[in-house]
């Protein structure tokens, strides 16, 4: 018998069972594209037959970071760049649990992207969602890893010397086996993009570009967007490594040209999960690790019965 | 000093095996009866360096490295550098034998690999004249040639050994059954040869001219070899602990290597990170989500859990971390003990933070604190770290085997079942009321973990009201925080009074001085303490392992029961002293300090020595490397 119940939970789902009854109401600036993440994770979670309870949202610090304050499931808001480590471990410890990961663009990118770097590359299976504003707005305003050259901050007066980071580049060559963009003006799209990727048995990159309205106003809404699945003008096949990579650096490229690309770059339904190729190799026991601590019947080994070693 | 013992020094270079053949003679003595206790010297390099390996054993108890040592097995380095060359790091091809004369007793032996060791090397150290002064018997003895002969040349620790039988007139009867633990086939039968062969020629070309010969003893029950790092690591295994996360660093890596080699048949997961923020970061995850986890490094990488620390404070996740500390400051020595970290261990991680921290000072307690420290994290949701250093870690001991015949611990403490979380109380909403200060115990609101039916809630580093939520309300503001300090007096209190001390005392109870100390310069101290009683002396010692919460009781009655009292720690800045003045807030004037920090630890003649010149007040200097701190006011 199971300690955790609300996982595997099969009833069905209201979506306002993802609301907190009470306080708090977001405190995200009007027109701020963090509603459109917390939008679509409440629609995504339901049809992709989650129960709150059996969801852990973990997140790291900045305005993205209170998305778990908004969304009635586990929460856990770490400290700065940290979600990662503290996601994976948590599903490395009860793999049963839904894992979702988020955070914003330098949170991921800059203090915590050597964790984003080896969590793709470990491909835990989890979603990672990354609110991509292109600056820090919770310390209002400073240039961020994906900021444009030439973007002008009170940190850089005169203008970001940096060209900006390239994050689905960065995500396909770590290794992550799902790779997405989409936008917070496109709700459907982002929806459907969370539900692949809460599907998806591997790390599933999103980089959501959230527009900031009040601290970049350059980047407008990131509109009009263009779906690269819909749209006639790209041909590309997102099982193919060099082309989603081609597909990525030119989405990346237009960006700060006012050319918006979204939709899904890459996805490796093959590649093992990280919890997969750990129990491969013998180091990761079939049955959830939490649950252990529960079962009345567990045998528990001793250091005594290792002391033949040492006699 | 004592005549009836032996410590056997088999120096080298890094990489030239003396740490696994000291281990398997080290056991061999413990085999015949005897009581062990080795010290391990090595440079921060994988080949070539001055290395020595020092085996003290004796009927009697052992709780230290000893005085000097009393038998040399110099055998040469086979990766030392061109000794031709003016060399930074002179001339390394003689250093087994050349650096390690001065600590050498009067009426010592030396064996010397004369394959590596040549003549005119010989004559420059000027041997002859300086054993005749000191009374040392040298034995040259070609181990190289010899094990080329019958094997291949590495096989020379296996001779050595075997003339080092030899001239103790130890029986090889156990020596053998270890090598055929470790080895098979040719190479066993290569080093059975070799090990017989260098014994035999011993005891042919030689009339031996020393006094010293392989104490005899006996056990009354069945001993276990083991470091410092295998009871902790065994600590953590009892205590249920079943998930690690780390990155290498010395001297940590041993509790990381160890708990990573036996947990795949033990159910449980390791992880190899990308840094120390991750590593402490999983095991905040892990135990978020409900497995007993451990993280741990040394001082740089302890650093980088600075962060994740106080978010495991301020969320109450329940936390072992394990600093393993080395001398610094910044990459300082990286091979050598220090007990330098203590400050950083105590204060890192901003805000009024708690944590609570054990420190070890021998063997057997490395094994209870880290149970200790499991238990205490698990029932009151607190950070708790056990401080230890490389001189601990690496030291290894005898210890009766049934120590370790115990009853798991698996429990997580006040972990609610989803049963109890029905019962318990929620918000308007059905949020669990995670942090409710209102009917909390000691400070500790019980947890639920996710997945779990009617548990849900939200975790933040951020100030938060009952069920998590981000809250600057100056009421709940207070009452949080109170909440979260008492735990710290509740901890306090059930070590005071449901459980055995954890300090260690020493010597006659009316004693007239006293020497205090922590971690692991405990067992130099209480051998000191026993010589100076013997010297005529009146002196008792009081061993800490609370750092904190701090047992004022304990330490205020010590220090008030004598006239003055010696503080003795490997570090430069007095870090324990200045902590038993901040807990205790007076006696300033009766604390002094014996501190030594150039990277060797404390050897008990070092301790008397300080002791007569500090507190015996004679007038001289200490002739040892280490620095006296007067009271205040002196």
């Amino acid at each position: 018998m199971s300690a955790f119940n609300a996982i595997g939970d099969e009833r069905e789902i209201d979506r306002d069972e993802y609301t907190p009854g009470i306080e708090p109401q977001p405190t995200w600036c009007p027109g701020c594209g963090d509603f459109g993440v917390l939008k679509a994770l409440k629609q995504a979670l339901p049809e992709a037959g989650k129960t709150p309870e059996e969801v852990l949202t973990v997140t790291g610090i900045g305005c993205s970071g209170k998305l778990n304050s908004y969304l009635d499931t586990y929460g856990f808001h770490t400290i700065h760049g940290r979600a990662l480590p503290v996601a994976r471990a948590a599903k490395l410890a009860n793999p049963e649990l839904e894992v979702i990961a988020a955070g914003g663009d330098g949170d991921g990118y800059g203090i915590g992207g050597n964790h984003f770097i080896h969590s793709a590359r470990e491909n835990h299976d989890m979603t990672y969602i990354v609110f991509n504003n292109e600056i820090f707005g919770l310390t209002k305003g400073q240039t961020s890893p994906t900021s444009p050259k030439g973007h002008k901050s009170k940190t850089q007066p005169s203008g970001s010397a940096k060209t900006p980071l390239r994050p689905l580049s960065m995500s396909l060559n770590a290794g992550a086996s799902y790779v997405a963009r989409t936008a917070a003006v496109n709700p459907n799209q982002a929806k459907e993009i969370i539900k692949e990727a809460i599907e998806h048995d591997g790390f599933a990159h999103i980089d959501f570009l959230t527009q900031c309205p009040t601290w970049n106003k350059d980047a407008r809404q990131y509109v009009p967007y263009i779906d690269v699945q819909e749209s006639d003008d790209y041909e590309f096949d997102t099982t193919n490594r060099e082309e989603a990579a081609e597909m990525m650096r030119e989405t990346e490229n237009v960006l700060n040209e006012g050319t918006v690309l979204t939709g899904r770059y890459y996805v490796d339904e093959d590649r093992p999960s990280y919890s997969q190729e750990k129990k491969a190799v013998g180091e990761m026991p079939d049955q959830p690790l939490a649950e252990r601590y529960f079962d009345d019947d567990a045998e528990w080994e001793r250091s005594y019965d290792l002391l033949e070693r040492h006699t | 000093m004592s005549d009836d013992e032996l410590i056997w020094r088999i120096a080298g270079g890094s990489g030239d095996g003396i740490d696994s053949t000291s281990q398997n003679f080290a056991k061999a003595l413990m085999r015949s009866g005897l009581n062990v206790f080795t010290h391990r010297h090595y440079p921060s390099r994988i080949r070539g360096g001055h290395t020595y390996v020092e085996i003290r054993a004796a009927a009697h108890e052992v709780q230290s490295r000893g005085d000097g040592y009393n038998f040399l097995l110099a055998l040469g380095d086979s990766f030392a550098r061109n000794p031709q060359e003016e060399a930074y790091y002179g001339n390394e091809e003689i250093k087994p034998l050349s650096e390690n004369l001065d600590d050498l007793r009067e009426g010592g032996v030396i064996i010397y690999d004369e394959g590596l060791i040549g003549e005119d090397d010989i004559e420059a150290l000027d041997l002859e004249a300086r054993a005749e002064e000191n009374d040392w018997h040298v034995y040259p003895l070609d181990l190289r040639g010899l094990a080329k002969e019958h094997g291949r040349e590495v096989m020379r620790n296996t001779a050595g050994v075997g003339a080092t039988a030899a001239l103790l007139d130890m029986e090889l009867e156990h020596i053998e059954d270890l090598m055929e633990d470790a080895m098979g086939g040719d190479v066993l039968e290569a080093n059975i040869e070799i090990l017989h062969e260098a014994y035999d020629s011993v005891n042919e070309e030689y009339e031996f001219n020393h006094d010293l010969r392989a104490p005899t003893g006996e056990h009354d029950a069945e001993q276990a070899l083991l470091s410092g790092s295998n009871a902790i690591a065994y600590g953590a295994i009892d205590a249920g602990c079943r998930f690690i996360s780390g990155y290498p660093m010395t001297p940590w890596t041993d509790v990381f290597t160890i708990l990573s080699q036996n947990f795949p048949d033990m159910g449980g997961v390791s992880e190899q990170v990308e840094d120390e923020i991750a590593a402490a970061a999983l095991a905040v995850g892990a135990s978020h989500a409900g497995v007993k986890a451990m993280s741990g490094s040394s001082g740089g990488g302890f650093a980088l859990m600075s962060e994740p620390l106080g978010l495991a404070e301020m969320t109450e996740t329940p936390l072992v971390l394990i600093e393993a500390m080395r001398a610094g400051p910044s990459t300082g020595m990286p091979t050598k003990p220090e007990q330098g970290d203590l400050e950083h261990v105590l204060y890192t991680s901003q805000g009024d933070s708690q944590r609570v921290v054990f420190a070890p000072g021998n063997i057997e307690e490395a094994y209870e604190q880290t149970r200790l420290a499991f238990d205490i994290a698990w029932d009151y949701q607190i950070p708790t770290i056990i401080i230890y250093d490389q001189k601990l870690s690496g030291e290894n001991t005898n210890v009766d085997v049934e120590f370790f015949d115990r009853e798991p611990s698996p429990d997580l403490g006040s972990t609610l079942t989803e049963e109890e979380l029905r019962e318990a109380a929620h918000d308007n909403s059905g949020k669990f009321k995670r942090f409710n200060h209102e009917d909390a115990e000691n400070g500790v609101a019980p947890r639920s973990l996710p997945g779990q039916k009617d548990g849900r809630y939200l975790a933040t580093g951020n100030e938060h009201n009952p069920v998590g939520h981000i809250s600057e309300d100056p009421d709940n503001r207070v009452h949080q925080m109170d909440r979260r300090l008492e735990k710290l007096e509740s901890i306090r209190e059930e070590l005071d009074e449901e459980r055995e001390s954890t300090q260690t005392y020493f010597g006659e109870d009316d004693a007239e001085y006293g020497i205090i100390t922590w971690g692991s310069s405990q067992g130099a101290v209480e051998e000191a303490i026993e010589r100076l009683n013997e010297n005529g002396h009146s002196v008792k010692g009081l061993s800490v392992s609370d750092m904190v919460p701090f047992p004022e009781r304990e330490v205020t009655e010590f220090v008030e029961s004598v006239d003055e009292a010696m503080v003795v720690e490997m570090n430069a800045t007095a870090q324990f002293r200045g902590l038993l003045q901040k807990e205790l807030g007076r006696f300033g004037e009766k604390l002094t300090s014996l501190l030594k920090y150039n990277g060797n630890p404390f050897e008990p003649a070092e301790i008397v020595e300080g002791y007569e010149v500090n507190l015996a007040d004679e007038d001289r200097e200490p002739t040892a490397q280490v620095r006296i701190e007067p009271a205040a006011g002196d």
